[in-house]
């Protein structure tokens, strides 16, 4: 048969199996985070004008910029530099100067990720890691929320204040929902929050949206969904006791749920793959965790968000939650008596 | 205790087998020469009976099995023995292999020989029967069929699974089988029962076979008590453990075999094998291989002479397309890639799978971003990205106690993981060093 003589000189190529792999790859992942974020950015800017977008690049660039500087080469392509600076940048007010945006993007990556090793070795949320740096450095700018305001166009602060400048721009100022709820004990009703109609950070707001575009990862498996349904169930049940103890002085658990960053953090960074627990049970535990900081945070704290720091402080005890959550292997001893327990029951 | 008929964990990869679901299982003509490896089994390999020139028949002995765990080889065609020596083994190494000119004008008609009925048999003669035919598990993993025929003392086996899951991609050699022959799996199954002294045999197949369990339903015995179960189509469900699993609830502790648990698995084309024997006293010569993939003209499914090399059944099968890159022995998820298209079919050749660029194409490889896909498949529970992290550092010790040695290497980490970590192929060396530590040690 000459038509198969090519059999013989073939090229043959030697892989390891499984020679069939799914289409999932890390990049893809990452990028579809990215993508999610869009309408998300899209609403921010709806709500806060060019502001919102200037801020958000500002942030990107810092990390990004970074990432390229310092990071293994070709790192950019996997995406995860740009999810930082994105996430880092919605938990931003929109009249931050632009270049704190930029230092914090810039922090996060460099001492939140690279020095751990880069891709998949860091401890902290990269992105959190440089909120909490422009927290403790920038006090001022960065609980400065403007008003809502008429003119779409208008920037809501001095974004373009020079490094280490008084901002020269007046804006007028207003607390947050959060803020409002803890100095003055007054609620915002719980729709406003959930459309977004309130002041706050670029991502604080909208969070039916988020919930959606976070929704839509979970579905596509790119998070894991017990980590956000652990922490808003475990946050309504606590606030809901205290709503039930004294509904005067605690707010409702409705406006715990949609105020304040929670549901940015819950969906986008206590999701973070590589700071959260590996195994199931783990992320159970783990937004456990993060549910009940936030409550003890905002309740009996002296700040009015706790969102930040309870995910900061469960990422500290991720490798302890991996090792007490590992599975029972099959046939195991522990599997069995687990299984013997369950059919017991039956 | 209760059949779930399906397993926790796994994959969903492609199946792929529609391109030779519906293809009728042809014979292939013999081949110019046939190649025999003496080692085609789990266990030690065959002595050789022959030597260059002698003149075989078909199905006579050439090889001798090398003890209880050995089983021997014989001449799959008429023909002379050209030479003995190292020769490409489907495996990848050079072994010893028994090369034999294949007589073109022969009848292959084998030499007369004396059928006994398997009924009058004592347990034990089955057993000396089987393993004098050379059967081992056609499934893919050949661990000699008659070591399983004879439990310990201790042991008390209650149920025979026979499988029929066929759970790797592309793979239809067992579903061509159950459809074609389903008289002789069911003869093969009365004689196991018979022999092993169970009074419960159940069939497992995977859903998307419904041709093949409406055939077994038809050919069931009415005097024994034997069920043909519809799996979860999700691979690994051929795999013992996720078998037994599915079809009784039982889970087999580990360094124990299936039968501690009372259970005996089978394959079902060991089984037909195992019916050949008592129906034409003919030994393992041949088998049902599936010879399919994108990069081949025509795949089929064929009934290969043992020995016949991986280039003559290709071009059997029309020759490769110009985008074949890769020649896969066995299913896609486990098999191993071919260096070298001399190397033969052997007794555990299940299927070669030609496969393109496009699904060989290298992929970039990400460090672990612990998202833990891995550990949502794995079917026994281990903690891959552990391991993995753990090999990437050379911490083999500590990967032992992670519970390395529960691993099957079925790939279903390999598979999902998106940064691309070639985590089986990992273990699979750290269990090969494991293995050679405890060696050195003993």
């Amino acid at each position: 048969m000459s038509e198969t003589s090519h059999v013989g000189d073939l090229q043959l190529q030697l892989r390891a199996s499984p020679h069939l792999k799914a289409p999932d790859s890390t990049p893809k992942i990452m990028w579809n985070v990215v993508g999610s974020l869009i309408p998300v950015i899209a609403a921010a800017t709806w709500f806060f004008g060019p502001s919102a977008l200037l801020v958000l690049l500002a942030a990107t660039a810092g990390a990004v910029l970074t990432e390229r500087a310092f990071g293994q080469r070709g790192s950019l392509g996997d995406g995860s530099a740009a999810i930082t600076g994105l996430l880092l940048g919605l938990t931003l007010p929109p009249g931050v100067p632009l270049w704190i945006a930029f230092v914090g993007g810039a922090f996060g990556i460099g001492f939140g990720k690279l020095v751990f090793g880069g891709l998949g070795q860091n401890v902290f949320n990269p992105a959190l890691l440089g909120r909490a740096f422009l927290q403790a450095a920038f006090p001022a700018a960065l609980t400065t929320w403007p008003a809502a305001t008429t003119e779409w166009a208008r920037l809501r602060g001095d974004n373009f204040a020079l490094p280490f400048t008084t901002p020269s721009v007046d804006v007028v100022t207003e607390a947050t929902p959060l803020g409002l709820m803890k100095f003055e004990a007054t609620p915002t009703d719980p729709w406003s929050l959930m459309i977004g109609a309130t002041g706050g950070s670029l991502g604080e707001t909208a969070g039916l949206l988020i919930l959606l575009c976070g929704g839509y990862l979970a579905l596509r498996n790119y998070l894991n969904w017990r980590i956000p349904v652990s922490i808003f169930v475990t946050v309504a049940l606590f606030q809901g006791l205290l709503f039930a103890v004294d509904s005067a002085r605690f707010a409702s658990p409705l406006f715990a749920l949609f105020s304040g960053g929670l549901i940015l953090g819950a969906m986008y960074m206590a999701t973070d793959m590589v700071t959260s627990p590996v195994t199931n049970a783990g992320a159970w535990i783990f937004g456990f965790g993060i549910g009940f900081l936030v409550i003890l945070i905002r309740t009996w704290g002296g700040l009015p968000e706790g969102v930040m720091y309870a995910i900061l402080l469960m990422n500290a005890l991720v490798p302890f939650i991996n090792r007490a959550t590992q599975p029972k292997p099959y046939g195991s001893p522990g599997r069995a008596a687990k299984r013997g327990a369950r059919e017991a029951e039956a | 205790m209760r059949a779930r008929l399906s397993f926790r964990h796994g994959v969903h990869p492609p199946e792929h087998k529609e391109l030779t679901a519906g293809v009728p299982v042809r014979r292939m003509p013999y081949p110019e020469e046939i190649v025999l490896p003496l080692r085609q089994h789990t266990g030690k390999p065959a002595r050789p009976l022959v030597e260059p020139g002698d003149r075989v028949e078909r199905g006579d002995k050439i090889g001798e099995a090398d003890g209880f765990v050995s089983v021997p080889i014989h001449a799959s065609s008429a023909g002379t023995v050209k030479e003995i020596g190292l020769w490409p083994h489907p495996d990848g190494s050079m072994a010893e292999a028994i090369r034999i000119t294949v007589d073109a004008f022969s009848p292959q008609i084998p030499r007369p020989r004396i059928i006994p009925h398997w009924d009058g048999l004592t347990p034990d003669q089955v057993v000396k029967a089987v393993q004098r035919a050379g059967v081992v598990g056609l499934g893919g993993a050949a661990f000699p069929t008659h070591v399983k025929l004879l439990p310990p003392d201790d042991v008390v086996v209650d149920t025979l699974i026979v499988n029929g899951a066929e759970c790797e991609p592309y793979l239809t050699t067992d579903h061509r089988v159950m459809t074609e022959y389903p008289e002789r799996v069911q003869f093969g199954i009365r004689i196991m029962m018979h022999t092993l002294g169970v009074e419960r045999a159940i069939i497992g197949v995977e859903k998307n076979k419904p041709d093949a369990i409406e055939t077994l339903e038809r050919t069931l015995p009415d005097d024994l008590d034997v069920t043909v179960q519809g799996l979860t189509v999700k691979y690994p469900q051929g795999y013992e453990k996720m078998l037994i699993h599915a079809l009784t609830g039982r889970d087999v502790p580990p360094g124990k075999l299936p039968m501690h648990v009372g259970v005996v698995v089978q394959n079902v084309a060991s089984l037909a094998c195992i019916a050949e024997v008592f129906e034409t006293g003919l030994p393992l010569i041949e088998r049902v291989v599936t010879v399919t993939g994108p990069g081949l003209r025509r795949p089929s499914n064929l009934i290969v002479p043992v020995g016949a090399k991986i280039r003559d059944v290709l071009e059997f099968c029309g020759g490769l397309l110009d985008e074949a890159t890769e020649i896969v022995f066995g299913g896609p998820m486990m098999g191993g890639s071919q260096p070298d298209v001399d190397a033969p079919i052997i007794k555990s050749t299940t299927g070669i799978v030609v496969l393109t660029k496009k699904e060989s194409r290298p992929r970039r490889t990400y460090p672990c971003i612990k998202c833990g896909h891995c550990l949502d498949a794995c079917p026994v529970f281990l903690n891959p990205s552990l391991l993995g992290i753990l090999a990437q550092a050379g911490r083999f010790e500590e990967m032992e106690e992670a519970d390395l040695a529960t691993c099957m290497l079925c790939g279903c980490c390999s598979y999902v993981c998106p940064s691309n970590i070639p985590l089986s192929q990992m273990f699979a060396l750290a269990k090969a060093g494991a293995q050679r530590r405890k060696q050195q040690a003993a």
